[in-house]
């Protein structure tokens, strides 16, 4: 069955939208990663204009972040307390992000940063998860996992209790990597989650357990504020596609967070340094392979 | 003088011999409405042409119908092999583009129209297109690619003998329009040519555009941007919480 979409201007097929949406909220759930990172390549496949994805994908994964969080609001995995602080640094970093992104825009070669960005962000938090729970789920067979160790974090002023989390350190650390994730989340169009979970892990030292609830606290106004821009400054928000998708994302979403709890941390995090290597090698390989049109149009369709 | 009197009279003859030959034209619809589930149109595109006098022997007719989507400015972009990856390198801009552009004629276009005419009333994609002034790379390889990218997404179509002509009076031609076309005023251009010259041209439009919802949800999003974008939102939001609040129910 095939619906025009009125902002896009294309004519797709309602049940692939809709499976595309399932299969990403799926993620979304299990993850808490707002599945920025796949759902924009995905729509690009299918033939929505680059700028539509990228502005209607924010908006679906402010939908599935919703979903997920009030799941993990019940269950107590949100630290609202660290989420807030994470959002605050997010919200600075994105909007030093926009202007950069402009910056790029007007020196014509924005695509390539953006794809560079991929490849080596998600080429390194991939490699770096994958090794680290590939060892600890081979040491968690062996004997008892190892206290988590004091490093240069816990040495910082500005001392703050993140009782959820279980945390007593500086608030400077996740202000930083609320920065850093706000920057990068401008830059390559995403939520974040991906940089947001990892850091949260390994840099913040937070349990599994709340980063996933506090992540997807977080990407739900990064990608709110998102959607606001490129509906205010492009008018690319696909209203009806956003709507298949997040009918097939808030679905999924529900599915993936039951599938995330059964799973053990450290599977699940193999699972997600899986998935992200995968994405950063194709993204590679497309920059190193000849394209088999050398020409590109821009200004149609946007 | 008697020389000059009969020149102007000659003149004024071979004029109205070139006009002798009318089109007069129909559509199988006046207008193309995008709804919700378009999928694409075909136009039926068909006429006739009268005449105060019979049909000249010596040539023959041929038609030429070119449908010309609303024109947009694109930039053409290169890429090229920099440090072991691919990057835009140079570009293009091309000030006139068609978003869409069919030409279907009664023949091969070499030989239904001159290219002294085709100059003239810019009928060949080559003409349609237009960059002005000096470019990093050659202009004509930027058109050629920006005709191989629409024509493969069929918002290029060179039709050559889709015109067909009955009795040397009535044409038609059909004009498959794809549903990734974007709204406006599709101008729509026929040529009756002989011996590849123009002897009429009968101009058209074709209005097409969104309807319904799809009207109401993009005229909403261009006018009311922070509205529209604040309804997605909401929607969102509220789809996110129904969904929770559902499956929440469902486990119990």
């Amino acid at each position: 069955m095939q619906i025009y979409l009125p902002i896009a201007e294309v004519s797709v097929n309602i049940f692939l939208i809709l499976g595309l949406g399932g299969v990403v909220g799926i993620l979304s759930g299990m993850f808490g990663v707002g599945g920025g990172f796949l759902i924009t390549p995905l729509l690009f496949f299918v033939g929505i204009p680059p700028a539509v994805a990228v502005a209607t994908s924010a908006n679906q994964i402010v939908a599935s972040s919703v979903s997920g969080l009030i799941t993990q609001i019940k269950r107590r995995g949100v630290d609202f307390v660290m989420g807030s602080v994470l959002l605050v640094g997010g919200l600075i970093g994105s909007t030093i992000g926009v202007q950069i992104f402009n910056l790029l825009k007007e020196l014509g070669q924005v695509d390539l940063l953006v794809n560079l960005c991929y490849v080596v962000f998600l080429g390194v938090i991939g490699g770096m998860m994958f090794i680290e729970s590939l060892n600890a789920l081979l040491r968690s067979k062996n004997s008892p996992p190892k206290r988590r160790k004091h490093n240069w974090v816990h040495n910082l002023p500005f001392k703050m209790k993140f009782r959820i989390s279980g945390l007593y350190i500086s608030v400077i650390p996740p202000l930083m990597v609320g920065l850093l994730v706000g920057l990068l989340a401008a830059i390559m169009g995403v939520g974040g989650g991906f940089i947001m979970v990892p850091a949260m892990i390994y840099l913040l030292g937070m349990p599994t357990k709340v980063v996933i609830g506090t992540s997807l606290f977080q990407i739900i106004f990064v990608a709110a504020y998102t959607t606001m821009m490129h509906a205010i400054t492009n008018q690319t928000v696909d209203l009806v596609l956003a709507l298949l998708l997040l009918i097939g994302g808030v679905i999924g979403a529900q599915f993936g967070t039951r599938i995330g709890m059964k799973l053990k941390a450290e599977q699940l995090r193999i699972l997600l340094a899986g998935l992200v290597l995968l994405v950063a090698l194709k993204l590679g390989v497309d920059l190193l392979l000849e394209p088999s049109e050398l020409y590109s149009i821009a200004g149609i369709g946007e | 003088m008697i020389a000059r009197v009969l020149a102007i009279f000659w003149f004024a003859l071979a004029s109205t011999a070139v006009q002798s030959e009318q089109i007069v034209m129909g559509m199988s619809q006046d207008e193309v409405a995008i709804t919700a589930s378009f999928t694409g149109s075909e136009i039926l595109i068909f006429g006739a042409v009268s005449r105060d006098a019979p049909a000249p022997e010596s040539s023959d007719l041929e038609v030429i119908i070119a449908v010309q989507g609303p024109n947009v400015p694109v930039t053409i972009r290169k890429k090229d092999r920099v440090a072991g990856i691919w990057i835009n390198t140079e570009s293009v801009d091309l000030d006139i583009a068609p978003s869409f552009y069919a030409v279907a004629t009664s023949g091969p276009i070499a030989e239904v129209l001159l290219p002294l005419e085709d100059l003239r009333h810019a009928v060949s994609v080559g003409r349609v297109v237009r960059s002005a002034g000096q470019n990093a790379f050659n202009t004509d390889d930027s058109v050629d690619a920006f005709a191989r990218i629409q024509a493969k997404d069929n918002l290029l179509q060179i039709l050559e003998g889709a015109v067909s002509i009955d009795e040397d009076t009535l044409f038609r031609a059909r004009i498959s329009l794809p549903a990734n076309i974007t709204q406006g005023n599709y101008k729509t251009r026929i040529f009756l040519t002989r011996n590849g010259m123009v002897v009429d041209q009968l101009d058209t439009v074709i209005p097409v555009y969104k309807v319904g919802i799809e009207r109401w949800l993009f005229t909403l999003a261009q006018e009311q941007a922070a509205l529209y974008g604040a309804l997605s939102l909401i929607i969102a939001a509220l789809a996110g919480w129904v969904a929770a609040a559902v499956f929440g129910m469902l486990r119990r």
